[in-house]
């Protein structure tokens, strides 16, 4: 049977409590950031749904990778195996200058350690917050992710985690508007910071001057200052640089280097010592305080 | 056994509306994803407002919120009030035509992207799309069909 008059506080009553929890909740979440722990539990409950709405297209893409036929196997496997010389004989090479880079900077006293940690993971392509640009990963806390661990595909850098649950995780990317990334210009090390615009293929980069001696289509690669991203992975390239005159800063925007949507692996980097990858070596202070002739 | 069967029904579209609320699409087609969760909360609250309600909304909004990996409370907050709204005058929106209702239902999610916009707007630094605002068209298409097939559902399954 049903009645009219609803049984339990009222509904303004209710509404009240309600926002109230909500305006709680925002305010927690956003300024004081006290869900960062709880939102490994909190994500793992709805990781259920993540799944069940990721299945089809899983289903789809194993379906189709078994109906190809044996030509198109046999090409891929040629194809594959000739990409895997190359790099081998790449990586002979990268062998021989990594032990000769190890020798020249055991002579100039300063050393730079490599960690080869990482972890390949599958982009679960669910919507997100349409706000925000963000990816759903499919490694959690259990695999080791940790919050604001580096992100990258074969191209270059990705994002950083930004969420951790137990299985799976969010990567907020290098476009974000909230995102910032420390990098240097790889031709001549002027350092910079890239910010995201919110755009899938623009970003910022504040603050240069308007003499900088940055041209377009410069490679921006991490600096590894702020030791959240190991130094020397490329981010982007200059694709605009202009200044007005009289202007103190110039106005640089830059594109990603990697194909941010497209991709369907990522690897995740174990950056343990955050200072190891940068270089901190500094001159010693005495040629500093000596006066300038 | 009655209420159990209800719920069981209820929590059945809830679920099926939250996967279809993060169902990967095509980049181009993501902006005119119908926006499932206001249309299923609309319809359960102008059907039975004694079982889904101002609560049901909070919780839902929160794992909207979880979902999507927006700061929480946000969809939480507008599902609420939307549902506080449809509860207060379910008994007009009943008799409401399915035209009006498909109409009411427009301003509704025009409304409570509006609001979405403008709480996040204020908390963090974002970038309005040009196809944000779109999904509105396409949940107003969507509305009448799903009106009619929840309506069978109910019928169907004695939901009551």
């Amino acid at each position: 049977m049903k009645t009219i008059f609803t049984r339990g506080p009222s509904f303004t009553l209710r509404l009240f409590i309600v926002i109230a929890c909500c305006v709680g909740l925002l305010i927690a979440d956003n300024q004081f950031n006290l869900f960062s722990s709880v939102r490994v539990y909190l994500n793992s409950i709805v990781s259920p749904i993540q799944y069940v709405a990721d299945a089809p297209q899983k289903l789809f893409s194993t379906f189709s990778e078994n109906i190809m036929t044996r030509q198109a196997l046999v090409d891929r496997n040629q194809q594959l195996e000739k990409d895997n010389l190359h790099l081998k004989a790449d990586r002979l090479l990268l062998g021989q200058l990594q032990s000769e880079n190890k020798q020249l900077r055991e002579l100039l006293n300063s050393k730079k350690q490599f960690k080869y940690k990482r972890m390949i993971t599958e982009v679960m392509s669910l919507r997100s917050d349409p706000f925000t640009h963000q990816l759903l990963i499919d490694k959690g806390a259990i695999n080791g992710v940790y919050l604001g661990q580096p992100v990258i595909n074969e191209q270059g850098v990705v994002g950083q985690v930004s969420q951790v649950g137990s299985t799976t995780s969010r990567v907020v990317l290098i476009v974000d508007a909230s995102h910032g990334i420390p990098v240097r210009v790889q031709r001549n090390d002027a350092i910079a910071v890239v910010h995201g615009s919110g755009a899938w293929d623009k970003l910022n980069v504040p603050f240069v001057q308007s003499n900088a001696d940055i041209k377009e289509g410069d490679l921006l690669v991490t600096s590894g200052l702020g030791g959240r991203f190991p130094a020397g992975y490329p981010v982007a390239k200059i694709s605009r640089f202009e200044y007005q005159e009289g202007e103190l800063y110039a106005t640089v925007t830059a594109t990603p280097v990697a194909d941010l949507d497209r991709s369907r692996y990522l690897l995740l980097l174990w950056n343990d010592d955050p200072l190891a990858g940068a270089d901190l070596t500094l001159d010693s202070p005495e040629i500093f305080d000596e006066p300038v002739q | 056994m009655n209420l159990f069967n209800s719920y069981k029904i209820i929590y059945f579209t809830f679920f099926v509306c939250l996967v279809a609320a993060i169902f990967p699409l095509p980049i181009i087609l993501n902006a005119f994803r119908p926006d499932w969760m206001v249309l299923v909360l609309c319809y359960w609250i102008i059907a039975l407002p004694h079982r889904v309600n101002i609560g049901h909304a909070f919780i839902l909004g929160l794992f909207l919120d979880l979902l999507l990996g927006s700061i929480l409370g946000m969809h939480a907050m507008l599902l609420s009030l939307l549902a506080y709204i449809t509860s207060i005058n379910f008994q007009r929106f009943r008799n409401f035509t399915l035209v009006q209702t498909t109409l009411l239902l427009g301003v509704f999610i025009f409304m409570s992207k509006l609001a979405l916009y403008w709480i996040a707007s204020s908390m963090q630094e974002i970038v309005l799309h040009r196809h944000y605002f779109w999904s509105v068209f396409t949940s107003m298409l969507v509305w009448p069909w799903f009106f009619l097939f929840m309506r069978f559902l109910r019928i169907r399954f004695k939901v009551s």
